[in-house]
């Protein structure tokens, strides 16, 4: 399947879209806006973007006082630095006054390859969760991205939105449609399930058709909304398909499977199974590298579920 | 619209017409907001300490040190500088005032009080269950107060953004941020004092409340910060040294602050931890422990 356009890409140009329409729209950028797209806003807006440097504890407060003098703020710089280094800044300023800022957070994940450990991303969705008052979402492709960011600037309160460097395959098509909370099966099937989020959800659908052949019938859910979960969409597919297998770009601990896995267990246990990247920091290489050794692939998929439909009988 | 003068009279009982201000100023008309003299500040101060006196030791924990440290510069905004309406909290216009060092919560809590955002009575739920008074400020609960602190470090930041505000919304309201001196240690305080001075927020003023304790003993014991002054003038600020408990210079520094433009004003207020209590001043057991009953009574006397 062809490479589509980057989620950051669509990212910065639907902020400058957005930035036309509604003029209270306020962005920040701590010196990352080239490789966050958020130049593109700069450009056409530079009265309302603020590049706060590298000091991204800072832009978090700085952004939080813009959200509460009224105005649509994102804050964007990559998943890293917009996680970890900055949780308490988040914590008070934006998660619990339940702040109106969109952190988008780009190059979340190993797909940032050859930088190395210190810009793989694996913890972000583990902290973002932890958080009683936060949006998290995790768009697919860039379709989708589009519609996340817009539904974010038009929703009252705090969004992490977490993108990703490289160009991403189309998965959305234009019938496509996001609300926020709602899963959406991106194909049926009876046999299990693959909820999916990010960069994993092409990957399931390459993995159902390989099953197919098989005569493995597999319901592949974007599970773009980590945050709040569509809690009735997981137990249908529990009741429905009997076994569901999560796979996402992050740890186990903390991620989509910790939280699908919650609410399988309280409504109604069925067996599971978790495609993620493995419990360890990972060296430098190539982002399809990365993934390869973690069996983040159509390949991992595949051989998971195939065990997972054993464990069924 | 702003409440009247008579009206604010007839809600509080406690700040006289006379006493309110309508002195326009360059960048600040329509002031509302009272302006009470010297000598009403005075006896204010020392209401706002019995006050907290009162509160921490109802609730018998807290911290009165740091809030005492502080009266005369929450004093001096409160009752004569700012502009700002308590029947109406969310006023676009008002003047922001960030409390960062949220642990002189009490102190906020009395003045807001005093000025009438809700009434004094209030005062003595502090840290109670059900209370809109929590032991560091919460911004979605108490009328008034602006930001959330408690994690120290973090309200200059929060100040830049609503300056940053005032800028795009073409609003002449501006900006006051207390922080504490032990508080200058954390990074992030830099961060956006570099990033105010850059943005050039002259709308922006920090007042460091230098009582020079921090928990663990004296700060140049703990962490030095000194020179701190030539600090925030090095970062860009204009800066300025004043005895933080004589009202009359609070009062010049703020308004001098207002005549500063293309860049932020940072007052350096020396104080003293305790301040108006003999056995609490400089005495760090008071710095997060509130007075026992008899303690209480006996500060109370010393400042009737």
């Amino acid at each position: 399947m062809a490479a589509g356009m980057s989620t950051r890409e669509a990212y910065g140009k639907t902020l400058v879209e957005l930035g036309r329409e509604n003029e209270n729209i306020v962005v920040l950028d701590a010196d990352l806006s080239r490789s966050t797209f958020t130049h593109l806003f700069a450009k056409q807006f530079p009265e309302r973007f603020f590049d706060c440097g590298i000091a991204e504890q800072n832009m978090m407060g700085i952004a939080a006082g813009l959200a509460a003098s009224g105005k649509t703020v994102f804050a964007s710089t990559f998943a890293v630095f917009a996680s970890a280094r900055c949780y308490d800044q988040v914590r008070m300023c934006i998660a619990q006054p339940r702040s109106n800022v969109k952190i988008v957070a780009t190059h979340g994940g190993i797909t940032v390859g050859e930088d190395g450990f210190s810009h793989h991303c694996i913890e972000d969705l583990a902290l973002y969760t932890s958080f009683p008052s936060l949006a998290v979402v995790v768009p697919a492709d860039a379709a989708e991205t589009v519609q996340v960011v817009s539904t974010a600037a038009a929703t009252a309160g705090p969004f992490y939105i977490r993108l990703s460097r490289p160009k991403t395959p189309v998965v959305c098509d234009s019938h496509y449609r996001f609300v926020l909370g709602k899963a959406v099966a991106m194909r049926g099937g009876w046999d299990a399930t693959v909820a999916a989020c990010g960069i994993m959800v092409h990957r399931a659908l390459v993995a159902a058709d390989a099953l197919a052949k098989e005569g493995i019938d597999l319901r592949v859910l974007n599970v773009s909304t980590v945050k709040p979960l569509d809690e009735e969409s997981i137990v249908r597919a529990a009741r429905e398909t009997g076994a569901i297998l999560c796979a996402e770009e992050h740890l186990l601990r903390g991620g989509l499977g910790s939280a699908v896995a919650q609410v399988v267990a309280m409504h109604h246990p069925v067996p599971m199974s978790f495609v993620t990247v493995q419990n360890s920091y990972s060296p430098s290489a190539k982002s399809e590298e990365l993934l390869q050794q973690h069996g983040l692939t159509a390949e991992g998929i595949q051989k998971e579920v195939r065990a997972l439909v054993a464990r069924k009988r | 619209m702003p409440v009247s003068k008579e009206r604010l009279n007839k809600e509080t009982g406690r700040i006289s017409a006379s006493a309110s201000r309508v002195a326009a100023g360059a960048n600040h008309s329509e002031r509302v907001g009272p302006a009470l003299s010297v000598e009403q500040m005075t006896d204010m101060a020392k209401r706002l300490r019995r006050h907290i006196i009162r509160m921490t030791a109802k609730a018998g924990s807290g911290h009165p040190g740091g809030s005492l440290s502080s009266v005369e510069i929450v004093t001096a905004l409160y009752f004569n500088h700012l502009r700002y309406d308590p029947s109406n909290p969310r006023w676009p216009d008002r003047d922001r005032f960030v409390l960062s060092k949220g642990h002189a919560a009490p102190l906020l809590y009395a003045a807001l009080a005093e000025a009438g955002y809700f009434p004094t009575e209030e005062l003595l739920t502090l840290r109670s269950l059900n209370s809109r008074l929590h032991g560091h400020t919460n911004m979605c609960v108490t009328p008034g107060v602006e930001m959330s602190s408690g994690s120290l470090g973090q309200g200059l930041s929060f100040a830049v953004g609503i300056a940053l505000a005032a800028r795009l919304d073409r609003r002449d309201y501006r900006v006051y941020v207390v922080l504490g001196d032990g508080e200058c240690e954390e990074g992030q305080v830099w961060e956006a004092a570099m990033a105010a001075a850059h943005f050039k927020v002259d709308n922006l003023v920090a007042i460091v409340d230098r009582n020079g304790q921090q928990i663990d003993g004296w700060t140049h014991e703990i962490m030095s910060t000194e020179p701190l002054a030539e600090k925030w003038s090095s970062f860009g600020w204009h800066v300025l040294e004043v005895d933080g408990h004589d009202l009359k210079q609070v009062l010049a520094a703020l308004e001098e602050a207002r005549t500063v433009k293309t860049k932020p004003t940072a007052i350096v207020a020396r104080t003293v931890k305790g301040k108006g209590v003999s056995f609490m001043e400089n005495n760090l057991d008071f710095h997060g422990k509130a007075p026992t009953a008899e303690e209480a009574e006996r500060a109370l006397k010393e400042l009737a």
